[in-house]
């Protein structure tokens, strides 16, 4: 049973024998993987599928030394990565499994209903400071952001702040729950979620309708998934090379009607039906 | 007879072994620390983390300016110590010298209590009560403020503060007070001329400790100071502290990075202070104790 891979130098190495199935990477699509793993664990008995977090890069990382099987990404791999995976002789094959929307959320006290990314971008860079600058009330603006090392914190950045910094009066929270808790309780704050949780946060935190030049839509199953919402990403499982046996059974699984169900169920947006 | 003295030199030695383990674990995290922080000195260079701002996440230029979080640190340590020492020495006091006896036993478990309570059901506590409570009466729009985070770290000096401040109180000998009360002092006059002055230095190392513990806390502090990389004196403004940026940022930042050997910095700073700190006190104790 025990096949001794040569050449591998980490303690840890990818899983030879075909009954484990590693899969590493993004803390956003943990809980989404444990998912998958679970239903096609309850599928297949003997066999056993583990699933560790550490973040996007972690992910790649270890995809790279080849000491998982799959890795989970909630961005997309840079060049700088695929430029090192082509000096290991890797060749990253990509899947999208599931969309994510990041929703907006403010008290249900303001009176602001909806913004454009500019707006929120300036926000977030420090450029408005007041929400009277939005047309709401003479308020100062409590911006919360997620910590630097949140994936999510990443994207807004790239695709809201246009890649500008945030500014340092941003409070940085340390999980998306307590983002949630902070803009419940302070009336004139705003954050932003992934939009399973501020559905899931129902009433108690108001979703705001985002403007990307083509008028403003409500982040929702159907506006992510048509792309008419515009702050929302792809998710992606990676394999080195064309995924075959038991890597190849669980993209499959993940992208079969079953898989999809799961991904809805989690919180994120269906790519097939 | 060879056998008994082979017997006891080896019960020695493994005595020898444990005694100095602490001292070698300590050395070897200051190596370890130093040996991770230390390239960051060559690139990208040691002036980058005397810079003003924090930002090691960006599109445009990463800077590992730790002075906000340092200021940030020393804010909240220096807030929270204010508020834990009048409240921790006076309650020392009252315990060792005032309180009956029946008092001593309902106060004691209680303090023993709260040392033990761990940091996140504190944190916690601080983020559903009082940071709505801080908020509402300084009328602010949001209550993650350095203030609450000093709040929740003087709760958590208190029980260290009382302990040691006790024992050094009640160590004074009984001559000094029976002398006091002779020359017809009254009993607080004693407390106040006497007792106190003569046990100042325990006060002072038991104050020192209390600072150690405020200055390495994270968890609690995460949850409620906001977690801004601010630079300010202003008690109601968010701040990050050191110990928050370790635990925040340690988790996903790729080996080896400029980032993770600047966090490593944080690290090694915040242990020089808590070191010094608790050679300070050390010290402190021990001419106390000689008295």
């Amino acid at each position: 049973m025990a096949v001794i891979s040569l050449g591998c130098s980490g303690s840890e190495k990818k899983s030879e024998t075909q009954n484990q199935l590693l899969i590493k990477g993004s803390d956003t699509m943990v809980h989404l993987g444990s998912s998958w793993a679970e239903a096609f664990m309850n599928m297949h008995k003997d066999i056993e599928v583990s699933i560790t977090g550490g973040g996007s890069g972690t992910g790649i990382a270890a995809l790279l030394n080849g000491t998982t099987d799959i890795c989970m990404a909630s961005r997309e791999i840079k060049d700088k990565e695929m430029k090192m995976a082509a000096e290991k002789n890797i060749s990253p094959r990509e899947f999208v499994v599931a969309r994510d929307g990041i929703a907006v959320v403010v008290n249900p006290a303001n009176p602001l209903n909806e913004a454009t990314v500019e707006q929120i971008g300036k926000i977030y860079t420090g450029q408005y400071t007041n929400w009277n600058q939005l047309g709401g009330p003479d308020q100062d603006i409590i911006i919360l952001s997620r910590e630097s090392s949140s994936g999510t914190y990443v994207f807004f950045q790239e695709h809201v702040l246009g890649k500008k910094d945030y500014t340092p009066n941003a409070r940085l929270m340390p999980a998306t729950a307590s983002i949630i808790q902070t803009v419940k309780a302070d009336k004139w704050a705003i954050g932003y979620v992934g939009l399973g949780y501020a559905l899931e946060a129902g009433e108690e935190v108001k979703i705001l309708a985002v403007d990307d030049g083509s008028g403003p839509v409500l982040p929702n199953m159907e506006t992510v998934k048509s792309g008419a919402y515009s702050i929302s990403r792809p998710l992606y499982l990676y394999t080195n090379g064309n995924p075959a046996g038991l890597a190849k059974e669980f993209i499959d699984f993940c992208m079969d009607p079953q898989g999809q169900q799961i991904v809805e169920r989690t919180g994120y947006i269906k790519v097939t039906e | 007879m060879a056998s008994t003295r082979f017997k006891e030199n080896a019960v020695k030695y493994v005595l020898l072994g444990t005694a100095t383990a602490s001292i070698l674990i300590v050395i070897l995290i200051f190596l370890f620390l130093g040996k991770e922080a230390f390239p960051f000195l060559f690139d990208p260079g040691f002036s980058e983390l005397l810079g003003s701002r924090w930002t090691p996440v960006s599109f445009v230029k990463e800077t590992f300016g730790i002075y906000p979080l340092v200021t940030g640190s020393f804010l909240i340590t220096l807030l929270a110590t204010a508020l834990s020492v009048p409240i921790g020495v006076c309650g020392a006091i009252y315990i060792s010298e005032i309180a009956r006896n029946t008092e001593k036993e309902f106060f004691k478990p209680f303090i023993e209590l709260l040392a033990g309570i761990p940091s996140v059901v504190i944190g916690f506590f601080g983020l559903v009560v009082l940071a709505p409570i801080v908020k509402s009466v300084f009328n602010l729009s949001s209550g993650l403020t350095a203030l609450t985070g000093a709040l929740l770290l003087a709760l958590m000096a208190i029980p260290t503060i009382i302990t040691i401040s006790e024992d050094a109180i009640r160590s004074v000998p009984r001559s000094y007070k029976d002398a006091s009360l002779a020359l017809g002092a009254s009993k607080m006059q004693t407390i106040w001329k006497v007792t106190v002055p003569a046990s100042f230095s325990g006060i002072i190392a038991a104050v020192m400790l209390g600072m150690g513990r405020v200055i390495g806390e994270t968890m609690a502090v995460m949850m409620v100071t906001g977690n801004a990389p601010l630079i300010s004196a202003n008690p109601l403004e968010s701040v990050r502290t050191m110990t928050a940026t370790i635990a925040a940022e340690m988790g996903e930042v790729p080996f080896g990075s400029d980032h993770y050997r600047a966090l490593f910095w944080v690290g090694l700073v915040l242990l020089i202070l808590t070191f010094t700190l608790n050679m300070i006190s050390m010290k402190v104790l021990k001419k106390y104790r000689m008295q």
